[in-house]
């Protein structure tokens, strides 16, 4: 086994300066009933190198995964570019293999990099400041919400239900555990207008929103402030290189999943959450934050992690959060990202996906589809199908395509609406025949 | 001395201090379909936008600079004690980047996914073996996810057997951070359980907490190995004592690399505990992240798991949604997938026949390493150590003002990351090392002589050590200053 080193005389002469006989002996507090021989367990036999390469790949070409479909399903997951520098940077040993940068003199290029990155998604959602990461979207707006009742002090959190069924889900677990109300308000025709959010800590809005509808986000501070609540966005970091900001429109929180910049859709995980808020709130914000300083006995500047004692191994069950470890190293991903596509390619990417979602929802209205919500979308729309979507759905596999998500599942009546994505990658070609298949599945 | 392991370089600068406009990192995919009025679909459109451009060739030269002035463990040694920083096997990057894992959607249908499922359900059964518990689930996205996931499984076993009255958790004076929050994020209140003097829980103290509000508590939070890198000998007694007051044993498996294939915490009595698959099953820790929080449970914790369930029935492996009890989701789908295809591969690597060497070895490395400082930086306790030691540097501060600190910057000057400091808060000027199975003794070596060093000369010269790191990258760095001038984030000249 390469990974452990030892050859028999390093463990006799090790053995020999502990004092001790064989390895067993250093086990001797663990009661011997509790004990499993070394080799006893049932798991399978080890396989070398070459033989574990052949195996996982011949698991791994059991899926069908979207190099063998067209994709374009999305709903929180996006099928976008991934430049070819994101890889290299995070394959990088200095980089994968470091912890936490608890010592910061020692991790000042990872510290740098975080830096970097808060400054970058506070750009995008235009907000004052941004924390080093989150597990994922969802959890993110979960803590958001969290956060808000620990500012407010208020017990309710609302929530628009044109945000993603699977946060609003989390959202549940979170409040339930803690004790928290949530009320989720109805959009109608793809939009949130009635907040109803008397007493409520927050009121929470998706931007896009699920269906791919753009929120008047302006509209939405009116209902928080009227209802003394804070406003909380969940944004598509993407959506914003071409969209106003939530920050321009006054959002207290605006949190995110980062995936869609530069990190592999991986069955959903590993992603990254980012989370971003005024600056008057930055002693509530969860997880980690890099601040820039300078050498106590020097001028020359470097980065730490900062206002500590926020967080659980200072502060104990007083922490704003529980979280610890984040998600450094796809945030370094996302960093790579909008560096890589900066201003001009950010906005290009957006622009793209609005172009082509515009193709697509012209495509399909010719084959004799209707757009549920209306046509003025980012970069995902919903339709409605003469049938079951998850029918059409599923016959759109063995045409090669992955059409969308059926809606059936989240919403009351929405068995025969289909929610597709048009990422700034699909081509013409791609979109032409994605409607020729969809026409004849529909025949 | 050596100049340590981390070239230099020029100060780094900002990414954005080398931004040019019109220059680009990369090749934008190239849009084929018609031209819109993109005001007229999605309304008031920026123009306030700074994002950096920056050419291909030099976004490339920021960070390779950049990651010469980070350690990792391919950098050198990298003892974090209670992190378990062992080797990340190559292989599972080359696994985890199979296009046939890492292009799978969350939402496509499982009946496209049934090599993920086997992916998913094949950890959960080696990880069943080795942890003795008869249900795995891998949802929780990090340590203290699972953590939370496993407190909350507990409050909805209690809510389901008409116990909301539970609302205290007990948590040891040397247990990690997060147990504390994490229970307090549960809604719990939290107690304190003390260490008694050979590092062993308190079981007067414990005895005591119980007689008097036992049937309020809802669980025990401990970390076997404790974190003062024991094993916990009265373990089946504590689960006995929590469970004749009808509160449940959860263990912090944050130590799990010291038993590996030697003993299970199933067997222990536990009633669920959390694994961090970043630190025992090797899943890169990447700055602090993904982390990937395997629990297991007993089962009548099973009905309340987070869904989709992935188990077999039937010959073939399922994603089960049909969970009525369940507290719910925890994250946006699976949990983190490629991490599970990393630890899969590690697993499959070691095989029943070398997975123990996997705590055997980290227990003699640590053993190793603890006897031969044991004179100029004794241990905390006189028993053998599990996968990790815990000196004290006590002496150097009484009798030189020089704290445990100092001497870990100084063993960046000697080319080695510090091990953890001032954890667990119960030792005194604290070092806690944890070398891992993967290092060779000619290395412990080389770090042991370094500490030896670094203990002399805090008695001779001990202002080198409060001056330490002097590397040429960056000094001491002030935090007290971070905190004051809060400077979280570039801004673009107005």
């Amino acid at each position: 086994m390469p990974y452990v080193p030892h050859t028999a005389a390093d463990t006799e002469a090790m053995l020999s300066v502990i004092g001790a006989k064989s390895i067993d002996e250093l086990f001797r507090e663990i009661p011997s009933n509790l004990k499993v021989a070394p080799g006893s367990l049932n798991i399978p036999s080890a396989l070398d190198e070459q033989r574990l390469m052949a195996h996982l790949t011949e698991i791994a070409a059991k899926n069908i995964d979207c190099t063998k479909l067209t994709c374009f399903l999305g709903a929180g997951i996006y099928d976008r570019y991934i430049p070819a520098t994101v890889s290299a940077v995070i394959s990088r040993g200095e980089f994968l293999t470091a912890y936490t940068p608890y010592q910061p003199e020692a991790s000042q290029g990872y510290l740098q990099t975080i830096y970097e990155f808060q400054t970058m998604v506070s750009e995008l959602y235009g907000m004052d400041l941004s924390n080093a990461s989150m597990y994922d979207g969802a959890t993110s707006m979960a803590e958001a919400a969290i956060m808000a009742h620990g500012i407010k002090g208020h017990e309710k959190i609302v929530v628009s239900d044109a945000v993603h069924p699977h946060y609003r889900q989390v959202l549940a677990t979170y409040c339930w555990s803690i004790g928290l109300e949530v009320v989720t308000v109805p959009s109608v025709n793809g939009q949130t207008k009635d907040w109803n959010a008397d007493g409520a800590a927050c009121i929470i809005v998706q931007y896009p929103n699920f269906f791919g509808n753009i929120e008047d986000l302006a509209a939405v501070r009116k209902a928080a402030d009227d209802a003394g609540a804070m406003m909380i966005v969940v944004a598509d970091p993407v959506a914003c290189a071409l969209l106003k900001s939530p920050g321009s429109y006054g959002a207290d929180i605006v949190v995110g999943e980062g995936q869609p910049m530069g990190i592999a859709m991986g069955l959903g995980g590993p992603v990254v959450g980012l989370f971003t808020c005024k600056k008057e709130f930055v002693r509530h914000i969860p997880g980690r934050i890099v601040g820039k300083t300078k050498e106590v006995h020097g001028d020359r500047p470097g980065y730490v992690m900062t206002l500590r004692t926020r967080e659980q191994d200072i502060r104990r069950e007083k922490a704003t959060s529980n979280i610890c470890t984040n998600e450094a190293l796809m945030a370094l991903a996302a960093t790579v990202y909008m560096i890589a596509l900066g201003k001009n390619g950010m906005t290009q990417v957006a622009q793209s996906s609005v172009r082509n979602t515009q193709y697509a929802i012209s495509k399909l209205k010719s084959i004799g589809a209707t757009v549920k919500f209306g046509e003025k979308v980012f970069g995902e729309f919903v339709v409605t199908l003469p049938k079951s979507a998850t029918e059409v759905r599923d016959k759109m596999i063995s045409k090669g395509f992955l059409a969308g998500l059926p809606l059936g599942g989240y919403y009351k009546g929405m068995e025969n609406d289909l929610l597709v994505a048009v990422t700034e990658i699909r081509t013409r070609e791609q979109i032409d025949a994605f409607a020729s298949a969809m026409k004849e599945v529909l025949a | 001395m050596t100049s340590g392991r981390m070239q230099l370089m020029p100060e780094p600068k900002l990414i954005f201090d080398k931004s040019r406009p019109g220059r680009i990192g990369c090749n934008v995919p190239v849009c084929d379909t018609p031209e819109v009025d993109f005001t007229s679909i999605v309304g008031e459109t920026r123009n306030d936008l700074h994002l950096p451009e920056i050419a291909e060739l030099d976004l490339l030269r920021h960070f390779t600079n950049l990651s010469h002035i980070n350690f990792g463990i391919e950098t050198g040694f990298y003892p974090l004690g209670s992190c378990t920083m062992k080797y990340n096997p190559k292989i599972n990057e080359q696994t985890a980047r199979l296009a046939g894992f890492a292009n799978l959607h969350p939402l496509q249908p499982v009946e496209t996914i049934p090599g993920a499922l086997e992916i998913l359900n094949g950890v959960q059964e080696m990880l069943c073996e080795i942890t003795g518990f008869p249900t795995i689930t891998l949802q929780p996205v990090a340590g203290a996810h699972g953590e939370m996931t496993c407190l909350m499984l507990v409050k909805k076993y209690h809510e389901s057997i008409g116990q909301s009255n539970r609302t205290i958790v007990l948590v040891p004076d040397s247990a990690h951070g997060t147990n504390p929050a994490s229970a307090a994020r549960c809604g719990y209140s939290v107690k304190p359980v003390p260490t008694d003097a050979n590092g062993n829980t308190d079981l007067v103290s414990l005895a005591a907490s119980l007689a008097e509000f036992g049937e309020n508590v809802a669980a025990l939070m401990l970390t076997n190995p404790s974190t003062l890198g024991l094993f916990e000998p009265n373990i089946e007694k504590i689960c006995k004592m929590l469970h004749d007051a009808g509160g449940q044993v959860f263990c912090d498996g944050a130590n799990m690399n010291a038993m590996v294939g030697t003993t299970r915490p199933g067997d222990h009595g536990f009633d669920c505990m959390h694994l961090n698959l970043h630190k025992t099953f090797s899943t890169p820790h990447g700055g602090g992240g993904p982390g990937c929080g395997a629990i297991g449970l007993k089962s009548h914790l099973e009905p309340f798991l987070p869904a989709p369930v992935i188990r077999p029935t039937g010959g073939k492996i399922v994603a089960d949604y049909d969970r009525p009890q369940t507290i719910g989701r925890i994250s946006g789908f699976y949990g983190q997938f490629l991490m599970e295809v990393r630890a899969y591969t590690y697993l499959r690597a070691f095989g029943k026949e070398y997975i123990a060497d996997i705590s055997r070895y980290s227990v003699l490395n640590a053993n190793y390493v603890r006897e031969r400082l044991k004179d100029v930086l004794p241990p905390a306790h006189d028993r053998p150590c599990m996968h990790e030691c815990i000196l004290t540097a006590e002496k150097y501060k009484k009798e030189h003002g020089v704290r445990a600190l100092d001497i870990s910057k100084r063993l960046i000057d000697y080319g080695f990351h510090p091990p953890t400091n001032y954890f667990p808060l119960i030792v005194p000027e604290c070092f806690m090392i944890e070398p891992t199975e993967t290092e060779t003794k000619e290395t412990l070596d080389e770090f042991c002589d370094a500490l030896i060093a670094i203990c002399q000369e805090a008695i001779d010269t001990p202002d080198l050590l409060h001056d330490a790191p002097s590397m040429k990258i960056v000094g001491r760095l002030d935090e007290t200053l971070a905190v004051k001038t809060l400077d979280v984030r570039w801004w673009p000249a107005s």
